[in-house]
């Protein structure tokens, strides 16, 4: 379990600003890339991630663009198939699914526990390995011809069109064990790591969130595994499973694949729970609201979400009680949600509130994610349901849930660690800007997806009637507005990069141990054994004006001092 | 006595269809009346909750900015009878709406037994719509105020059958049969689109629904399948050209589709895939029409569904005149 770090004991202080730090310990290429630091990896994953969240932007920039007018506009119709294929499969398998767990969490999770590292650094390597490899492969099937099914790979259109499906498929399939991997180092960290004092019900709730999307992913992935490669198998080998020519029953591969993707879509928001539920007790200075209904409703979504595949299937034909079951079942995994949004509000209550980027983020969710978990009502009732599936109005929901949940958290996050990772503060100004137009942006782009979708507009259309027209322009320019919102953060992230003003070790007042070490931290973590105490006791912290930090009152109370030690 | 007024004007009001709002189009099936009430229930509590989030959130940023020397107010870290006060309200809201929710779903999949039953045949990317009489058509036309029961199938992949205007919408799968039913209110016509991804031209697998005013069906119905009688055989090829869906792959203006254009092909000679050549005569467009894989067109992907058993002697005559005149030869 233990990190060889040279110079490891030479960082073990806890000085504001320590010379050595994990981003100094080892130079070159390759003292990355065969890291076992936890940190180091984070930040790997964070580079990937990124990248294909830029790569999966530009894919739908150009579907958007498409789309500016009824008729061909700069694309042919298949070209049109493939980018907004392109642009699901890599935000979803590349970007959002390992997301927060395998940047944040993997940077955050071991400092929260105050450990040195995960419990298994090889696995976690080799979890950030498959990563890589699943990505080149998945993106090697654009020069292969691409792909044109959608990222849902629907039978029988998948396993009879000409285009790359096996690449993309098989990319999917390996990029399904680096998650795996990922989910089984971290509940093996949680349930072995924890400090002196950190009970199940001391953890702080991003630890929870991170533990409840660990077991979807290593209980559903496996189930996506089997899938695709049985996809494969009858592709290559005409085996007859879901292609009724053959024999088979293309049903069957919706319920196959949604049993592992509806508990997917919790691996997203979960995480993204996770960090709001830091950030609004953080920025209100206050202390959680009702702690143990946040920790219990995590759990509870993440067992509910193996329950609800089948509202994805509404009108495949599957049987009227089939439907009934999933629609009740589907309406009983939004209380937990709504129990959190509650409890975040009613922390905010008597609190002393900063509005730091970080906080504009959490905001913008609670905002975003209400009008997405609401729309889910339409779609989990099965009259309405039938009108609305398959239209614009699904797109615009999900994209409330998935971009308006799951990634402003995930920038309201790295906001928020941004000085623990990289120990530099970046432009509070720019960073509020970037915040008010990427909000703007999206809601320009995508609430009038509700609208045109509720009034009939299918979703995948390459060309649409005339009434629909001014609905997706508006969209189309609302998603210019919402890059240029990203061109900003870009612009001022990679500015703090180089010459951003030093970090204190805590600049938020957060009172989890990861504010206990320096920014950024050491190779290995922290210079003592720390004890955990409430992780949401923020007044036990005080500003210290000297450092533009904060620090506890007393020292001492996060320190194990071992006797005989 | 008011009570029995009260039923009877609910169920006027019941047998009318819609009229379109900001977020719903004009709805004109009888079940549509339903679901829109139930899409404003469900709006109307969304609204609420939103507005309620979003308003305590502003006010609480408001109320509790954070200000110079001062810091959070002590309050209770947790309050279970709070807590499960906003558990159980929302449980009760979703049980009322899934309730609903299931209530009109009953009524939409369950058609009356006395429905006019119409076969769907979903084919990238067209549909035809066979009437009792075993007549095709590839756009739907249906008597009004008559209960129409769809059986539809697939000869490829995967698509949806979406009438909005009727708040309708089935999957049509290969291999089943699967069903929908809808009963029109008024005559008009209305879009039928493909709502499930099959490929190239999946948003121009649009059809239209015809709803025939009271008496007027039947007529259309039985003119329309006298047309080999009672049009010439090019016009009568005109039409089964756009009806049975070669238009979808096969331009008649020259331009190149996922098929070759048939404009001028007729009585010239036409390179194969294999390299050799044929002439375009009668026996190579039946042919081509019966068993599309035996000579392919150079340049072109074997793709074709065969039209086997889809087509009459009658009709290929019909398609192989109208072919003759695009060439100019007719």
């Amino acid at each position: 379990m233990t990190v060889d770090t040279p110079g490891a004991a030479a960082a073990a202080s806890p000085a504001t600003h320590a010379h050595d730090n994990y981003l100094t310990a080892g130079r070159g290429l390759l003292s990355w890339l065969f890291t076992l630091d936890h940190k180091r990896i984070g930040v790997m994953y964070l580079v990937g991630i990124l990248s294909s969240f830029f790569l999966g932007g530009v894919f739908a920039l150009l579907v958007r663009t498409e789309l500016l007018t009824p008729g061909p506009t700069i694309m042919t119709a298949d070209t049109y198939n493939k980018m907004f294929t392109l642009h699901g499969a890599v935000m979803i398998f590349l970007f959002i699914i390992p997301g927060i767990p395998a940047t944040l969490g993997n940077f955050v999770l071991p400092l929260m526990l105050g450990a040195k590292d995960v419990a298994l650094p090889r696995l976690n390597l080799a979890s950030f390995w498959l990563w890589m490899i699943g990505a080149v492969v998945a993106v090697a099937s654009i020069i292969m011809g691409a792909v044109d099914t959608g990222w849902t790979f629907y039978t029988p259109y998948s396993t009879t069109t000409g285009t790359a499906v096996i690449s993309m498929t098989l990319g999917a399939f390996i990029l399904g064990f680096s998650s795996i991997f990922t989910g089984l180092n971290f509940i093996v960290t949680v349930h072995k790591l924890r400090p002196e004092g950190m009970t199940w019900f001391k953890m702080p709730l991003f630890v929870w969130g991170i533990y409840s999307t660990a077991i979807i992913q290593v209980l559903a992935t496996p189930v996506l595994g089997i899938t695709l490669l049985l996809l494969i198998a009858e592709r290559t080998l005409g085996v007859g499973i879901f292609d009724p020519a053959l024999g088979g029953d293309p049903v069957l591969y919706q319920h196959f694949f949604w049993f592992y993707s509806h508990p997917a879509v919790y691996i997203m928001i979960l995480p993204a729970m996770a960090i709001m539920s830091e950030l609004m007790s953080v920025f209100s200075h206050k202390h959680i609201f009702g702690y143990r209904f946040i920790a219990w409703s995590s759990i509870a979504i993440a067992v509910l979400s193996f329950l609800v595949w089948g509202h994805h299937m509404f009108t495949s034909g599957q049987s009227g009680l089939a439907n009934m079951v999933f629609s009740a079942l589907t309406f009983s995994v939004a209380i937990p949600s709504a129990v959190k949004v509650f409890n975040w509000l009613a922390t905010m209550y008597k609190g002393s509130i900063s509005l730091d980027t970080p906080m504009l983020y959490a905001l913008s969710f609670l905002f975003l994610f209400s009008i997405g978990g609401l729309t889910g009502l339409f779609l989990g009732a099965l009259a309405t349901d039938i009108h609305l599936h398959d239209t614009y109005f699904v797109v615009a929901h999900f994209h409330y849930v998935m971009f308006g949940g799951t990634v402003i958290a995930f920038l309201g996050g790295l906001h928020y660690w941004w000085p623990k990772l990289f120990g530099r503060m970046y432009s509070e100004r720019w960073g509020r800007i970037g915040a008010l137009l990427i909000f703007v942006g999206f809601n320009v782009t995508f609430f009038t997806q509700f609208v045109m979708g509720s009034h009939g507009m299918p979703r995948r259309y390459y060309n649409y009637l005339e009434q629909f027209k001014p609905y997706h322009q508006a969209s189309t320019y609302g998603s210019y507005l919402l890059s240029l919102g990203f061109v900003v953060v870009a612009g001022y992230l990679l500015h703090s990069l180089f010459r951003g003003e030093k970090a204190p070790n805590n600049p938020w007042g957060g009172a989890t141990l990861e504010w206990e070490t320096s920014s950024p931290p050491p190779s290995s973590n922290f210079a003592h054994e720390m004890l955990a105490g409430d992780p949401y006791d923020i007044e036990s912290l005080r500003f210290d004006p000297e450092t533009r930090g904060y620090v506890r009152k007393d020292p001492g109370s996060v320190l194990l001092t071992r006797v005989g030690a | 006595m008011t009570a029995l007024r009260t039923v009877g004007e609910m169920s006027v009001l019941l047998a009318q269809g819609t009229d379109g709002s900001f977020w719903m189009p004009p709805g004109v099936s009888t079940v549509a009346r339903h679901v829109d009430w139930l899409f404003n229930f469900i709006l109307a509590i969304s609204v609420f909750f939103f507005l309620l989030i979003v308003v305590v959130m502003t006010l609480f940023v408001i109320r509790y900015r954070r200000r110079a020397g001062a810091g959070a107010e002590a309050s209770a870290t947790h309050h279970t009878g709070l807590e499960l006060t906003w558990t159980i309200i929302p449980v009760i809201l979703v049980a009322v709406i899934f309730f609903f929710g299931f209530k009109g779903y009953l009524d939409m999949s369950t058609a009356p037994a006395n429905a006019y039953e119409i076969l769907v045949d979903g084919q990238k990317w067209n549909w035809s719509f066979t009437y009792p009489n075993g007549y095709v058509d590839s756009n739907l036309h249906v008597p009004v105020d008559r209960p129409v029961r769809l059986v539809m199938t697939s000869a490829d992949v995967i698509h949806s059958l979406y009438v909005p205007a009727f708040r309708i919408k089935q999957d049509v799968v290969p291999g089943r049969y699967s069903k929908a039913w809808f009963e029109a209110m008024e005559p008009g016509e209305y879009e039928l689109f493909c709502a499930e991804y099959c490929g190239t031209s999946h948003s121009g697998m649009i059809a239209t629904v015809v709803v025939h005013p009271p008496g007027e069906f039947e007529i259309w119905l039985e003119k329309a399948s006298n047309f080999l009688e009672t049009m010439t055989p090019v016009d009568a090829g005109r039409k089964l050209f756009q009806v049975r869906g070669c238009l979808q792959c096969h331009s008649v203006d020259g331009t190149a589709k996922v098929g070759p254009t048939l404009l001028g092909v007729f009585g010239h000679s036409q390179a194969l895939a294999d390299g050799s050549s044929v002439t375009v005569d009668e026996n190579y467009v039946r042919e081509s029409i019966l068993e599309p894989m035996a000579k392919v067109a150079a340049g072109y992907e074997p793709v074709m569904p065969t039209y086997q058993g889809r087509l009459k002697d009658a009709e290929i005559m019909a398609i192989i005149e109208y072919l003759k005149s695009l060439s100019g030869n007719g």
